[in-house]
């Protein structure tokens, strides 16, 4: 379902550009405003239709099997960590509303820096922990699985 | 053109493609190395890029250890019988014992997992998958990823991996182009961690028109870490193993919830069960160990799912068509029904616009099912990508040559969809192999194979005309003709890719031919592959973006001609519902319970093929 920008919304701000995956929302040169060069490669992802500030992207079910008269409106707030739906029907018949949390933490929090964590040993080095394993595998005392600890080897050519 | 060439140097690691798989890599380099220079090189913005730009509803790859749930091998041996037997055991077992631990990582960084209310454990889809609430689980992935790497140059598609001149078949680092600017980019990096993805759009999609871009795995999977590596000359395995999958029709919305969470089921167009009829026939094409329903039944080992595709496909074909999910019971739940619609907003958008635009409302009409076109990736349940070693204390002596997750090209790894023969591992266990060749590749350049690399002006100046060629070639011969695309000098980009989309179908066992083929067509294909190839030589750019699809047309026929050739290697049809080889119906594990490897000569582009021994996992019960 192919991107299209309302004329009067756009500012031309670029953050669509910014950010559509397929490199198909583009300033138009004359208009100074964005819209979709190649619909045919479009995911219809909404990743612009969430980034952009003025909601002048909207989705428009591909003509080849979508009918017109519905809608699908998205609003994404990274301050309230929530993300909303509007599904409304080409006959009238539904319209929804959805809302669902997209985080759980204050935005942009909640990441280790890396380069801060004490250094791993030279023994975790040869052997074949990731960092913060072995507690985050089992999130206790446990350690990591080998053929070993579970009774396994690897057998040529064997069935099953 | 007057381009500007802009050289970054000194690099350590370069993660080449940030989705799944590259942002792990760069997330778990820091940790490993924190002095060395991590460098991402993302052809989209790595905060919305591959597969997951649109967020996913569930992680699909999740053991529960800590919840008492499953242990590693039995993910391995899910993954082996969903694959008919062929999956490199060793790298799956080790991305199943790593995996939850980067589940959890999501957890603390704020991705919303939900809990079963009862047992306090995460909310099982089913036996492998977990419910989230994963809209901004890649943002979420990208911001530590973001966090460990030096610099991260969003919008660079690379083009062609560096090779080292001091050494044989040793990487050197990457080059490629801004989509944006149009610069030259190259990157000097001891280490590579190829994470760009898998490949869509290579066989002729159901969608046409305005609607091309509605593929299941996600348009600008362009192949391009098959690309890279295959002309690197690095080994690849099971690129024969393509997949289809049985989605809603025109939409592409995943079944997954669906059949697990909300137990929904499927039916002809009488209403009828129809899936085990077709299982006797199958039986006598796979043999009993492959398709067993009764001892499925009494274990829940699950039916492979290309055997289900079977089923559905000759369903369809005995003319008892349409295949429809049957949803109205669930969806009376409104809870269920809920759950339903987030699931598609979550990861398959387009579902939810195409129910709104036809007036599908599951609660009072059962909607289709299909077949899509199929798809060559490595980390959902197929097993396409390229040859590489496996962790030490698990991989056999012809799957270890040093560091996990390394190609058969020095200093080159893989993640995701990137590594062959490890089914199963989806979202998380592509986030998991990202980080486990972090580490190796830390472990490399320790160990010194890093030194001395040596990259040409020559080497240099070379890609760099290789890669503007197609805009070059517009300017010569555009203005022979008086306007439009037709042109007797050159083809565009979206005619070749309508050309490989069509050859692939016709040739190779698109949904166009009910999936068959044979060798006297795979080798009628190879012939017009070739001269597709010559053609490719003349591709034409008006623009940089029409560069950027240029090159990506360009992974995806390197990837095509590999699909090719192995399934003309591999004699036999072993994966029934995903392809056939009508010249040899059955299942032939006599000749070829082993995995296929191949590589392409970088020089004459000539093939080798060979047969890989297969190892099995087994435990004291299995002897
Ligand atoms: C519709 C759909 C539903 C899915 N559902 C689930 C699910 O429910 N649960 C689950 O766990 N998994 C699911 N998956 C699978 C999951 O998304 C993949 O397994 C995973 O994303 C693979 O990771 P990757 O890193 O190999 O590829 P990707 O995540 O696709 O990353 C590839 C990256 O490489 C970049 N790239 C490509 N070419 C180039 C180039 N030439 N130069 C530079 N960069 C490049 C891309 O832009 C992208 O960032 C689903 C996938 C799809 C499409
Ligand atoms: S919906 Fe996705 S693919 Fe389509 S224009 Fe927007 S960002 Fe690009
Ligand atoms: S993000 Fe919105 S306002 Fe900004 S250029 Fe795109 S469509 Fe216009």
């Amino acid at each position: 379902m192919p991107t299209f920008v309302y004329m009067t919304r756009c500012d031309g701000c670029g953050q669509c550009v910014d950010i559509c995956p397929s490199d198909i929302m583009h300033i138009d040169k004359t208009l100074r405003r964005a819209y979709n060069i190649e619909p045919n490669m479009c995911w219809e992802c909404y990743s612009c239709v969430k980034a952009c500030p003025h909601h002048a992207i909207d989705v428009r079910g591909y003509a080849d099997f979508a009918p017109l008269g519905h809608s699908v409106r998205v609003h994404r707030d990274e301050e309230k960590g929530t993300i909303a739906w509007r599904i409304k029907f080409r006959n009238g018949k539904k319209d929804m509303d959805l809302l669902a949390p997209i985080t759980t933490k204050p935005w942009g929090t909640g990441f280790p820096e890396l380069s801060e964590e004490p250094a791993p040993s030279n023994e975790m080095r040869g052997g074949q922990l990731l960092f913060n394993e072995p507690k985050y595998v089992r999130m206790d005392e446990g350690d990591l699985h080998t053929l070993e600890s579970n009774g396994l080897k690897l057998k040529e050519g064997v069935y099953y | 053109m007057g381009y500007k060439t802009i050289i970054e140097d000194d690099i350590d690691i370069l993660v080449a493609g940030a989705g799944l798989g590259g942002t792990g890599a760069a997330f778990e380099a820091r940790y490993w190395g924190k002095d060395k220079k991590i460098v991402i090189a993302e052809k989209a913005n790595i905060d919305r890029s591959g597969a997951v730009a649109q967020g996913l509803y569930a992680i699909n790859c999740y053991m529960g250890t800590r919840f008492g749930e499953n242990n590693p091998e039995d993910h391995v041996r899910y993954a082996r019988i969903d694959l008919m037997g062929m999956v490199r055991e060793d790298l799956a077992f080790d991305m199943a014992r790593h995996v939850d631990s980067a589940v959890h990582q999501f957890e603390d960084w704020g991705l919303p997992i939900m809990r079963n209310t009862k047992t306090g454990a995460y909310l099982r889809e089913g036996r492998w998958q977990i419910m989230i609430h994963g809209e901004s689980y890649k943002p979420i992935v990208a911001e530590a990823a973001k966090k460990s790497a030096d610099k991260v140059f969003n919008r660079i598609c690379v083009t062609h991996l560096l090779m080292d001149e001091a050494k044989e078949n040793r990487v050197a680092g990457a080059v490629g182009f801004n989509v944006r600017t149009g610069n030259y980019h190259v990157f000097k990096s001891k280490t590579v961690i190829c994470g760009a993805g898998g490949a869509s759009n290579i066989f002729k999609p159901r969608s046409v028109g305005e609607g091309a871009g509605r593929v299941w795995y996600a348009p600008w999977s362009s192949g391009s870490a098959y690309g890279l590596m295959i002309e690197a000359g690095a080994k690849m395995t099971q690129m024969e193993n393509r997949i289809v999958l049985a989605r809603f029709k025109d939409g592409y919305g995943p079944v997954g919830a669906y059949f697990l969470h909300l137990k929904t089921y499927t039916q002809n167009c009488l209403g009828e069960e129809y899936e085990s009829n077709w299982f006797p026939e199958l039986q006598e094409m796979v043999g009993k160990e492959y398709l067993d329903p009764e001892a499925s039944h009494l274990t829940h080992r699950p039916i492979p799912t290309c055997l289900r595709n079977h089923a559905l496909i000759s369903e369809v074909n005995a003319g008892r068509g349409p295949i429809h999910m049957v949803t109205m019971e669930a969806f009376q739940d409104p809870h269920l029904e809920e759950i339903g619609w987030h699931n598609f907003l979550g990861m398959t958008v387009g579902q939810a616009v195409l129910w709104a635009a036809t007036d599908v409302d599951p609660k009072y009409e059962n909607p289709e099912l299909t077949t899509s076109e199929p798809y060559v990736m490595g980390s959902h349940a197929t097993g396409c990508g390229a040859w590489c070693s496996g962790p030490e204390d698990v991989s056999p002596d012809e799957y270890f040559w040093g560091y996990n997750r390394m190609t058969t090209v020095e200093g080159l790894f893989g993640a995701g969809d990137a590594v062959g023969g490890t089914p199963h591992a989806f979202s998380s266990g592509s986030f998991t192999e990202g980080r486990l060749a972090a580490k190796a590749a830390c472990q490399y350049i320790d160990d010194g194979k890093g030194e001395g690399i040596r990259v040409s002006d020559d080497q240099i100046q070379r890609r760099k005309e290789e890669i503007y060629k197609p805009m070059e070639t517009y300017k010569v011969y555009s203005n022979e003709v008086v306007a439009g695309s037709v042109n007797p000098n050159f083809i565009n980009p979206r005619q070749g890719l309508d050309r490989l989309q069509k050859l692939m179908d016709e040739y190779c066992g698109g949904f166009g031919v009910n999936y068959m083929t044979n060798e006297k067509l795979l080798q009628i294909g190879l012939k017009k592959m070739a001269t597709l190839g010559e053609d490719l030589e003349k591709v034409a750019a008006e623009d940089i973006h029409e560069l950027l699809r240029a090159w990506e047309l360009k992974h995806r026929f390197l990837t095509s001609e590999s699909v090719f050739q192995h399934t003309l290697f591999r004699k036999e049809t072993r994966w029934p519902g995903y392809y056939y080889r009508g010249d040899a119906m059955k299942v032939d594990d006599e000749n070829w319970h082993v995995l296929t490897v191949s590589r392409r000569d970088p020089d004459t582009g000539e093939y080798t093929m060979e047969k890989a021994p297969l190892y099995h996992l087994v435990g004291d019960e299995e002897g």
